[in-house]
């Protein structure tokens, strides 16, 4: 054993390198790939932001000209801005983050990684379909970086429509790149629909002897869960991009009123699906962030049951609110109060893991590792993000702060900051177990605190922007939001390099790290099957099904 | 450590028909852009020759496989997981198109919408009537669909290959004249795709309604092909179980499409 957690796959591994990462049907080396597909696709939807920043930072446009995009600013020759531009780096940064990185790195990357570890499966129920799962992915994103470079509307390339895509601006987009931006969104439908397939088979059907539905591990339920809403949301919005092809290609008026059609019907179609969607983003977050806070309390996880209903409820419930998105296209009152109302109902469930988070730290012996401080940002940037999601859910309130900065800052608190920072606490809870190295302690720490500055900068001014009445998606402002807008563009570029240094430490750690000795490098609390396994993991991991014992603690309820 | 596997899960050799497949999409789809745009069809039918070519080749491979013997009874009962939730993401696609029609049906937009609806079908649209061509159709899908669960018993609780494959033949003939009369219906619509709403939402689900019927039928051709060499058992008959429950899922579907599209919203 300790044999082979040294020298890893070297011990019986002879594959090469096309048939192991191109021809896969192991999970642990499809998760591997998408994880780093994810951070690669981010990384280029990050630098739009950084280059939206800086066009922010000052009143009137002094880099994205009709002259050409420029990266110094230069007063001395002429700038006509360039709205287009703008146009598609918003719409390609939310739909690259959206479908290609976030659903990708949590479900594809640590769903398809550390589920089947959990639950002591050998690998996933149809491991050749979720290499399929991984490759349409990289297909779908190939796609879109197409309809990026392909002409578009305004004579120019990409399409600028927002990543709702919403008719009539889709509709009417000039060129074939928003054609190919829908096939995109089709082709990662699909490949998230079989790996949703896949993840509710495997959690139903390939569960260890004796581990029932409620000792499954928090972390596997909330991959199930997220299965489950994509599973059934998906094909929705499968059918709603159908439509916006139709209509612009074939004549169809599904969304124009001179045909009889309503463009209010894409909108409500969208959202039933942008809804569980956002759910779909954060709930394999909250299964990662159990486990971490869990770990460094060194304390079982307090309320596993509630925990486990919670996340149902937060999956059910987020098939039933779509509409608090539209409040201002003219719904009756009713249909407002009613979204309204049931909106805030989902502040219970979610206050419900919220207060066992903290009451799992409540009289614990708390560690402040590198997993765990990240785990802490996590708690405080979501609560943030949902308290603000309570003030958004009140249908009078949303008149006001309808498309404002105060909506941004509200989903990128929810998303940028929660999605983003569960992420990374469980790649540094997990680094060694996939790769069999160490991270310096300190540089994650200095990557937490510089990312945890950055992002407050970047969005917490933006509520003030919000409230002072800042409408997004426009590329300049007025000199009254000159102030907050220049904090929030210093706080975006403290993030970006915290985003370099976290790819340095990546690098750093893969070569140089400390190698990793124990199967279990945290404590004993960190208790579920795959802190039995060596690190990295065998190719073939539980060929042997694990025995009772070796999972069944009976202290998480 | 020994390394040979204690279990009965699949473990699968890897295979290159996934990255294939997905190669394949990739050609087809930005190939249907470049048709669209009227400049090639070229790419779009390369893409497809791809895309289907993978799925014999893979389908082919677990063919194989389950005749050596990997699809132990757990391994089994994953695979009607996959199928039961496939259908489920089915039937949440139809979902978009039928809330595409009631939307309509029930809210038409008119000159003075939202304040005032309008009226369904819309002013100068010619509906079919849901009592000729459509109702045939209907008991023509009812039917395939009964002769498609008499092959089920057969295989199943008779060990009768002689009637799974009469069975199937007929689930397969009743499937193909569904398809030409709902061609000949499309022929004769006094109203087309585009330009108008009841056009656009009654090809649309019932077109892709048609498409899924196209599909269950190439699935139960293949399970008649495999049952005439003698591929199924009453315990071993996954494959057609699948392409049943699939065309159950056709024939509900269209159900739903008579009832409320033909007869409700036909005005």
């Amino acid at each position: 054993m300790a044999d082979a957690a040294i020298h890893g796959h070297a011990h019986e591994d002879n594959r090469g390198f096309f048939t192991r990462w191109f021809m896969s049907t192991n999970h642990k080396d499809i998760g591997i790939l998408y994880l780093l597909t994810a951070a690669a696709v981010g990384f280029v939807s990050v630098l739009f932001t950084v280059y939206m920043r800086m066009e922010l930072m000052d009143p009137g446009v002094q880099y994205m000209c009709m002259e050409g995009a420029r990266f110094f600013a230069d007063p001395s020759s002429t700038c006509t801005p360039n709205g287009h531009l703008w146009n598609v780096l918003i719409t390609y940064h939310g739909v690259l983050m959206m479908f290609f990185v976030v659903i990708p790195a949590l479900f594809g990357g640590f769903g398809n990684y550390f589920m089947p570890l959990q639950i002591g499966a050998p690998d996933m129920a149809f491991p050749r379909m979720n290499n399929l799962s991984y490759w349409m992915y990289v297909a779908g994103a190939a796609l879109g970086v197409a309809s990026l470079l392909a002409p578009g509307g305004n004579g120019q390339l990409g399409s600028g429509v927002g990543w709702v895509l919403y008719p009539p601006l889709s509709t009417r987009e000039g060129g074939f790149s928003m054609d190919l931006a829908i096939f995109a969104v089709h082709l990662s439908g699909a490949s998230s629909i079989l790996g949703a397939i896949n993840i509710i088979t495997t959690f139903l059907n390939m569960r260890t002897p004796g581990m029932t539905m409620f000792k499954v591990p928090l972390f596997a339920w909330s991959i199930f869960i997220t299965a489950w809403l994509i599973l059934l949301s998906l094909p929705v919005l499968a059918g709603a991009i159908t439509m916006l092809l139709m209509d612009r290609n074939f004549g169809t008026t599904f969304f124009d009123p001179a045909g009889g059609g309503d463009p209010i019907l894409y909108q409500n179609i969208l959202w039933f699906f942008g809804h569980p969607e956002v759910y779909i983003i954060i709930l394999p977050g909250f299964g990662i962030i159990s486990h971490v806070i869990a770990t460094f309390s060194r304390k079982p996880v307090f309320g596993y049951l509630p925990m486990v209903w919670a996340l149902i409820a937060i999956g059910a419930l987020g098939f039933v609110v779509w509409a608090h998105h539209m409040y201002t296209v003219g719904m009756s009152l009713s249909q407002q109060s009613y979204f309204m109302m049931a909106t805030m109902v989902i502040a219970v469930p979610t206050g419900v893991k919220i207060f066992s988070w903290i009451a799992t730290m409540w009289g614990g012996s708390i560690e402040f590792k590198a997993p765990m401080v990240w785990a802490f940002g996590f708690l405080f940037l979501f609560t943030v993000g949902g308290v603000t999601g309570i003030v958004l859910s009140q249908a009078g309130v949303d008149r006001a702060y309808h498309d404002t900065y105060y909506v941004v800052a509200h989903f990128h608190y929810v998303m940028s900051l929660g999605a983003v920072f569960a992420i990374f606490a469980g790649i540094y809870f997990y680094f060694g177990k996939m790769t069999g190295r160490h991270y310096p302690e300190w540089a994650a720490h200095l990557h937490f605190w510089m990312m945890f500055i950055g992002a407050n900068l970047t969005f917490f001014p933006q509520h003030f922007l919000g409230r002072q009445g800042m409408p997004r998606r426009y590329i300049d402002y007025p000199e009254a939001f000159a102030y907050w807008n220049k904090i929030s563009s210093y706080g975006a570029f403290l993030s970006f390099a915290s985003f370099i240094l976290f790819f340095g430490i990546m690098i750093y750690s893969l070569k140089w790290g400390k190698k990793v000795t124990q199967n279990n490098y945290w404590n004993e609390y960190a208790d579920t099957l795959e802190w039995t396994l060596p690190c990295p993991p065998p190719e073939h991991t539980f060929e042997t099904l694990p025995k009772q014992e070796d999972w069944d603690h009976s202290r998480s309820h | 450590m020994a390394h040979e596997k204690n279990h009965d899960y699949h473990i699968l050799t890897p295979s290159v028909w996934p990255f294939m497949g997905a190669l394949g999409a990739f050609i087809m789809l930005f190939g249907a852009v470049l048709w669209m745009q009227g400049i090639t069809a070229f790419m779009f039918f390369g893409g497809l020759a791809v895309v289907l070519y993978v799925s014999y080749a893979w389908w082919s491979d677990v063919i194989v496989e389950a005749n050596q013997g990997d699809h132990t009874p757990v391994v089994k009962i994953g695979l009607r997981y996959g199928v039961v939730l496939f259908i489920m993401s089915e039937v949440m696609f139809f979902v978009a198109w039928f809330w595409a029609f009631f939307k309509n049906a029930l809210y038409p937009m008119g000159p003075d919408s939202p304040r005032i609806d309008g009226i369904w079908p819309p002013a100068g649209i010619e509906t079919f009537n849901p009592w000729h061509l459509p109702l045939i159709n209907t008991l023509i899908l009812l039917c395939s669909g009964a002769a498609a669960t008499w092959a089920h018993h057969a295989i199943a609780h008779e060990n009768n290959r002689k009637d799974m494959i009469t069975g199937l033949g007929i689930a397969v003939f009743l499937g193909l004249l569904f398809t030409f009369f709902q061609g000949y219906e499309y022929a004769e619509a006094s109203f087309g795709l585009s330009g108008n709403i009841y056009g656009a939402v009654f090809f649309m689900a019932t077109g892709f309604h048609g498409f899924h019927v196209i599909i269950g039928t190439i699935f139960l051709g293949v399970c008649m092909i495999r049952a005439i060499r003698g591929s199924f058992t009453p315990e071993h008959h996954i494959g057609f179980e699948a392409a049943a429950w699939y065309w159950h899922f056709v024939d509900v579907v269209w159900l739903f499409l008579f009832l409320a599209v033909y007869i409700w919203g036909g005005g």
